[in-house]
């Protein structure tokens, strides 16, 4: 067990606009190497009052981006003397990414709600590209997702149907990604403010083949489980 | 001249007993020595319009600009020292490029008046520079709607309905104020911007002049540019006929 590995979240982000807002999700697992350094990481980090950022790749270098965005856009703010606007943040984290390549691995998604534009989303993947979309999904969890929003995203969501589609879209990744796991946290971000919703492992749903999490090993004892292998 | 400086006028680094710092002021006076230049907010947009006196009967028309776009949705109408004046409009031009590359979107007009007016008040702080000899009406259209403001050789930098500076400033106000401008269409704005040129021209002290104009406004989809040739035609035409009328009294 390499501990001196760096630590990286494996993770699955995913951030979605809905009808008046957007609604950003991610697991809690940070790893180093095999070891899950914390289950119950947090991975969406508030850059405004109305602006916040999904981290994925390497912690270090995603916290420390997340850190200098934060500093420009308060004295922005402080300028303009009025909120910033999801671009303008989404902006600020895709000059540095693309700046500094060469140095950091780092996979972002930005998502926020201003007056001017409503509920908006913005990756910024490893390259330091920046694309607006009306989700985007990020992290190495992602890679089971990209069939799933194929079929289940549609436009115009309700901020619950959002909500429940970015849980459980989480919560599959969580199932077939090793480096992805822990509970499931979101961020729902609106012109009313902004609300962080926790969903704990064992009550989001089971996916096939799954097992019942116990709590302790007389459970399974007792449970009349699948039969005993015959060799 | 209203007063002598007597010694505290030599530097801009000088404050005089009474508090004013004479540099300044001369520097303002040039801006009053310059042809007329106005602007006006209307509902719908700015219409910015300059008395461009002709120096020489040599010159060809249309030369000698005196309105520039500093980006898409922006431009500055400038009184004052010509040179100066190209100078502002340069550093107005980098500011608004090199906030674009940052935060990828084009700067708010406040925005953009402020670092003007930073640069402005900048060169009136040390003694080895000289205050801008030229004051700039900037007029935009940005998220937040058409704004103008007024920047001059001190630095100060104010939004208006309506602003004037030059010769004719103080007859141009009294015109602007008479106008309703929160009725009034970028249109009727133009018309009305060449009136009050051609009434406050000093046939009289002035010789010819050239009337320069551009707008920004819903009509030109929020792009600054010069007011298309038929409307300036239109407006020109109107306003003679105004004159006249009022001569014929």
């Amino acid at each position: 067990m390499d501990l001196k590995a760096p630590h990286s979240m494996g993770t699955t982000i995913i951030g979605v606009t809905y009808n008046g807002g957007v609604v950003l999700g991610a697991d809690s697992r940070t790893s180093t190497g095999m070891y899950i350094a914390n289950r119950a990481s947090d991975k969406i980090t508030q850059l405004t009052d109305n602006v916040y950022i999904c981290r994925s790749g390497s912690a270090a270098n995603s916290q420390i981006v997340s850190d200098h965005v934060r500093y420009f856009l308060h004295q922005h703010t402080i300028q303009l003397g009025q909120p910033a606007t999801v671009k303008v943040a989404a902006n600020l984290v895709r000059l540095i990414s693309y700046n500094n390549k060469n140095m950091l691995e780092t996979g972002l998604i930005v998502g926020g709600w201003d007056k001017y534009e409503g509920g908006k989303i913005y990756a910024i993947p490893l390259g330091g590209t920046i694309i607006k979309q009306p989700f985007a999904i990020g992290g190495s969890g992602s890679g089971y997702l990209y069939g799933f929003f194929d079929q289940a995203w549609k436009e115009k969501m309700t901020k619950d149907e959002a909500e429940q589609l970015v849980v459980k879209a989480v919560s599959l990744a969580m199932a077939r990604d090793g480096a992805s796991g822990g509970v499931v946290r979101t961020v729902i971000i609106n012109s009313d403010g902004v609300i962080g919703n926790f969903y704990p492992g064992d009550g989001l749903p089971l996916w096939h083949e799954e097992l019942e999490s116990h709590n302790s090993l007389l459970d399974i004892l007792n449970a009349s489980g699948p039969e005993p292998m015959n060799i | 001249m209203s007063s002598i400086g007597t010694g505290y006028d030599l530097s801009v680094t000088t404050f005089s007993p009474d508090g004013r710092v004479f540099q300044i002021e001369y520097a303002a006076k040039a801006v009053d020595n310059s042809g007329t230049v106005i602007g006006i907010k209307c509902r719908d947009g700015i219409v910015m319009g300059v008395e461009k006196l002709i120096a020489s009967k040599m010159m060809l028309p249309g030369s000698n600009r005196r309105i520039h776009s500093v980006h898409r949705h922006s431009g500055m109408a400038v009184a004052g020292l010509a040179a100066d004046g190209r100078q502002i409009v340069a550093r107005a031009k980098s500011e608004a490029t090199n906030y674009e590359s940052v935060y990828g979107e084009a700067i708010p007009v406040k925005e953009l008046a402020e670092r003007v007016a930073s640069y402005v008040h900048l060169c009136t702080l040390y003694w080895w520079l000289r205050p801008f000899g030229c004051g700039v009406i900037l007029g935009g259209y940005d998220r937040d709607g058409p704004q103008l403001y007024m920047i001059e050789p001190s630095g100060i930098s104010y939004r208006y309905f309506g602003a004037a500076i030059g010769k004719g400033k103080q007859a141009a106000k009294t015109e602007i104020e008479k106008l309703k401008l929160s009725e009034m269409t970028c249109r009727e704005g133009v018309i009305e911007v060449a009136k009050i040129i051609y009434k406050v021209h000093d046939e009289a002290k002035d010789k010819a002049f050239e009337l320069e104009m551009s707008w920004v406004c819903d009509e030109s989809k929020r792009l600054h540019q010069k007011v298309p040739d038929e409307l300036l035609e239109e407006a020109k035409s109107a306003a003679r006929t105004a004159l006249e009328e009022m001569d014929a009294d």
